[in-house]
C-alpha cells in the first residue's frame, strides 16, 4: 500500500495534477475576491431601479440592447427576480426586452467569467459574453415578436403605480462595506464547488490521456451539443464547479463549441430560476423561453464548432 | 411610528428581518417590526431590489444587508 502510495506520488501526472490543482485555485480565488468587489461597487451605482429608468422610454431593438448589457451586471437572484420582473412590465418596459435581461442576468455572472477566464484564458471569455449578449438580444427580440403578453399571469398588468424610484443614498464606504459584505457572501458559496472541481480537474488533467473524449464528444459529434445543454439544465446552483471540470474535458477532446453549449445552459437555464418564474408566467412561456434561450445556446455551440475546428 | 422589512421570504429578507429586530429593541423602542410579504407593497414604493428596510411606509434601503449598527443608524436618522 504504502510502496504504491509512493509509487503513485513519484509519477509525473501525480506532479502534473497537485502544480494544476495549486496553480488554479490561488489564481481563481484572487481574480474572485478582485473581480466580485469591483462589480458590487459599480453595481451599487446601478440598482434594477436606474436600470429600470434607463430602459423605460426606449425604442424596442436599443432596449433588448441595453437591458441585456445591464443585465451583465445584476445578479439573478431568488430574492429580487420577481419583483424585479413586476417592476419592469408594469414600468411599460416590453416583454422582449425584459426578457433580454432575464437572460444576460443569469448567463453573463462574475463568478462565470472570473472562471472562464482564469482556466480558458480571455479569448474564450471574451467569446462567452459576446455570444452570451447576442443570445439574450436575439432571445428578447423574438419573445417581443410573438406578442404573448397573455401568457404572463394576469394579475401583473392590473397594478399600475407612478411614485417615483427609490434609490440607496450610500456613501463611498457604505458602498465599499457593502461591496467587501457581497463579495464575501459569494466566496462562502462558491468556494466547496471551485475546490471539488478544480481538484476533480486536476485528477483528470495528470491522469486522464488526451483526446480520450474525442470520440464521443469531438466537434464531428452532432448530438454532444443538445445533449450537454440538457444536461446543463440541473446544475445551476454548481455552476462554479462545473466549469473547471469542463475546462478539462476540453483538453481531453470535447470540443470547444459543445463545452461553451454546456455552460452557458448550466448558467442561463436553471430549474429554481423556472419555479420562480412560475409564480407571475404561466408554464407555456416558461417553456417558450427555455426553448427560444436553448435554441440560441445550440446554434453558438455547432457555430463554434464549426469555426474553431 | 412604525418600522417595516419588506422581503420575499428569501433567507437575506429574513436575516434582515431578524437582524432590525434586534436593532430596535438595542435601542430601547417598544417597537414590533412588521414583515411585510406582498410584493406590490415594495413596488408601490418604487423598490424593486428585496428586501426593503421601510420606516412609517417609507423606504430607507433597498436589496441590501447591512450591518446591525448601520441599522441602527439608519433607523436613528429617519426616525422624526
Amino acid at each position: 500500500m504504502i510502496d504504491y502510495f509512493q509509487y503513485l506520488v513519484s509519477q509525473p501526472a501525480f506532479i502534473a495534477s497537485i502544480d494544476f490543482f495549486i496553480y488554479d485555485t490561488i489564481k481563481i480565488f484572487v481574480l474572485l475576491v478582485v473581480i466580485i468587489f469591483v462589480i458590487s461597487v459599480v453595481r451599487s451605482f446601478l440598482p434594477p431601479e436606474r436600470i429600470r429608468q434607463f430602459l423605460v422610454k426606449r425604442n424596442e431593438y436599443i432596449g433588448n440592447i441595453l437591458a441585456s448589457i445591464l443585465g451583465i451586471i445584476t445578479p439573478f437572484c431568488s430574492c429580487s427576480a420577481v419583483p424585479l420582473f413586476l417592476g419592469f412590465v408594469e414600468a411599460g418596459i416590453p416583454l422582449g426586452v425584459t426578457f433580454s435581461f432575464l437572460v444576460a442576468s443569469p448567463m453573463i455572472n462574475e463568478v462565470a467569467l472570473v472562471l472562464l477566464f482564469s482556466l480558458f484564458g480571455w479569448q474564450i471569455a471574451l467569446l462567452y459574453i459576446i455570444s452570451g449578449l447576442i443570445i439574450a438580444i436575439a432571445s428578447g427580440i423574438i419573445i417581443g415578436k410573438l406578442r404573448i403578453e397573455h401568457l404572463v399571469a394576469d394579475f401583473i398588468f392590473k397594478t399600475r403605480n407612478n411614485s417615483a424610484a427609490f434609490v440607496n443614498q450610500l456613501s463611498w464606504s457604505d458602498r465599499l462595506t457593502y461591496a467587501w459584505g457581497y463579495t464575501l457572501s459569494i466566496l462562502k458559496k462558491v468556494w466547496p464547488y471551485i475546490i471539488i472541481g478544480v481538484g476533480l480537474g486536476a485528477i483528470i488533467h495528470g491522469y486522464v490521456p488526451t483526446d480520450f473524449l474525442a470520440r464521443y464528444a469531438g466537434a464531428n459529434r452532432w448530438y454532444a451539443v443538445p445533449l450537454a445543454v440538457l444536461f446543463g439544465i440541473p446544475l445551476y446552483s454548481n455552476a462554479a464547479g462545473v466549469i473547471p471540470l469542463v475546462s478539462v474535458l476540453t483538453e481531453k477532446g470535447v470540443a470547444m463549441g459543445t463545452a461553451l453549449s454546456f455552460m452557458m445552459a448550466v448558467t442561463a437555464l436553471s430549474l429554481p430560476e423556472f419555479m420562480i418564474l412560475k409564480k407571475i408566467m404561466k408554464t407555456k412561456l416558461i417553456l417558450l423561453f427555455a426553448g427560444v434561450v436553448g435554441l440560441g445556446i445550440m446554434f453558438t455551440g455547432y457555430l463554434f464548432n464549426f469555426i474553431l475546428r | 411610528m412604525n418600522i417595516q422589512v419588506l422581503g420575499s421570504g428569501c433567507p437575506t429578507c429574513h436575516q434582515l428581518y431578524k437582524v432590525t429586530q434586534e436593532a430596535a429593541k438595542e435601542l430601547g423602542w417598544p417597537i414590533e417590526v412588521e414583515y411585510i410579504k406582498d410584493i406590490d407593497k415594495a413596488l408601490a414604493m418604487g423598490v424593486m431590489s428585496l428586501p426593503v428596510l421601510a420606516v412609517n411606509g417609507r423606504p430607507i434601503l433597498a436589496g441590501l444587508l447591512p450591518s446591525k449598527e448601520k441599522i441602527k443608524k439608519l433607523l436613528q436618522e429617519n426616525i422624526t
